[in-house]
């Protein structure tokens, strides 16, 4: 089967959970959002699948092919992670090289272009970095190196509105252009909205949601207006939160909205809103 | 053409509609080819696949056609067409809304006619 399959994968810290008993898939050629709130369980459930770290149970598999331990599965998949691991004496243009050798299809003249584009300069060291331009710098190697699967978690740490900006759209131009499968983890959630095409929620070490980020936004909506009003449309309704100011009231509502009703103002919840009404706890 | 993500619209309807308004306005000629997908995506920062959603609707409406290899390109007659069809919608997008908002406020029909005559004499 194509794409990656986790299976039932846990992992403990100790006596803390991290990841209990998820299962879910990534299919080729698709963006994928990889939400949850800090300490959800998202930079291990990533660890897990490119090998860094190794689950307590459970399996995965790319392609078909066992991921743990397996060099050929793993070729296939590239993790910029949110931590740097790149030695900081190293200048980027010698890990360039470096990548090359560990993949194959990493593109030199890309990486390049690429760096030119952000005004990254490439003679420099590891350590003579800021927090934004480290992000760059993984940026540029995370679509540089061509494998079918990249994931990219905090993809925008400590990056400037321009610069994210130009990471969206470069990114969406490689995509369209040769489609891969891409794993956003990140908490900038209305910055990619647009962008992914399914959304993956993590709570606690289990996943949510999963599904496609059109299902998704139909799931809830919005209703304000005098609280009285509100409430008497609401009482039959599966309300996830509420808020009211003075007189006002809104609701935050599962399901999809009825009809117009007079006085009362019904709007959808986007991601983010939704996202905060599923992951408080 | 201006995508919203946090308008109730979908992001593929506004897309459609943004294009709508371009063949309308003229920016889009009749018989000239539309920007590419990738154009749409990176411009308006949405998924290929979303920007393909929102030019399939106006494929299958007929507005657009596609040429294998080459693109898509704006229908001839398209804009009468869709003169039309923005006719048939007008009383529920504008003048429904209009009425419910002057009730609301108590203006009357009159009063609204003649509002609409001085605006039209502007």
């Amino acid at each position: 089967m194509n794409g990656i399959e986790v299976k039932k994968v846990s992992k403990y810290y100790g006596q803390t959970c991290a990841l209990n008993n998820i299962s879910l898939t990534f299919e080729k050629n698709k963006i994928y959002g990889l939400l949850g709130r800090n300490g959800a369980g998202k930079s291990t459930l990533l660890n897990i699948i490119t090998n860094r770290i190794f689950a307590d149970h459970g399996e995965v598999f790319v392609d078909g092919l066992r991921a743990e331990e397996n060099d050929k599965a793993q070729s296939n998949m590239y993790l910029m992670s949110e931590k740097n691991y790149y030695p900081d004496k190293m200048k980027l243009k010698d890990i360039f090289k470096w990548t090359k050798q560990f993949y194959r299809n990493f593109d030199m003249e890309y990486a390049r272009q690429l760096a030119e584009k952000f005004d990254l300069n490439c003679d420099k060291s590891v350590k003579q970095l800021s927090t934004g331009y480290l992000s760059i710098f993984k940026l540029v190697v995370a679509l540089s190196v061509n494998t079918p699967y990249v994931f990219l978690d905090e993809p925008v740490l400590g990056l400037d509105a321009n610069n994210r900006d130009l990471f969206y759209r470069i990114l969406l131009e490689k995509y369209s252009i040769t489609p891969f499968t891409i794993v956003i983890s990140t908490h900038l959630i209305e910055e990619i909205t647009s962008i992914i095409e399914e959304i993956i929620i993590i709570k606690n070490g289990s996943i949510v949601q999963s599904e496609s980020m059109e299902e998704f936004l139909g799931k809830g909506y919005a209703v304000s207006g005098p609280a009285a009003l509100v409430d008497s449309y609401t009482a039959d309704k599966q309300i996830i939160a509420t808020d009211t100011l003075g007189g006002l009231k809104t609701a935050y509502i599962l399901g999809k909205p009825e009809n117009r009703t007079d006085g009362l103002e019904i709007s959808n919840l986007n991601l983010q809103k939704l996202f905060i009404q599923m992951t408080n706890s | 053409m201006q995508i919203k993500t946090d308008l109730e619209k979908p992001i593929f309807l506004q897309i459609a509609e943004g294009i709508e308004d371009a063949i309308l306005s003229g920016a889009f000629e009749e018989g000239k080819q539309i920007p590419s997908i990738t154009e749409f995506s990176i411009t308006y920062k949405i998924n290929p696949a979303t920007a393909l959603k929102g030019i399939n609707i106006l494929v299958d409406a007929g507005f657009l056609y596609k040429k294998r290899g080459l693109g898509m390109f704006v229908t001839e007659g398209a804009v009468k067409e869709l003169q039309k069809k923005r006719k048939e919608q007008f009383y529920m997008n504008y003048i429904a809304v209009l009425i419910e908002e002057a009730k609301r406020l108590y203006i009357t029909e009159s009063e609204i006619k003649s509002m609409i005559e001085s605006g039209f004499h502007k």
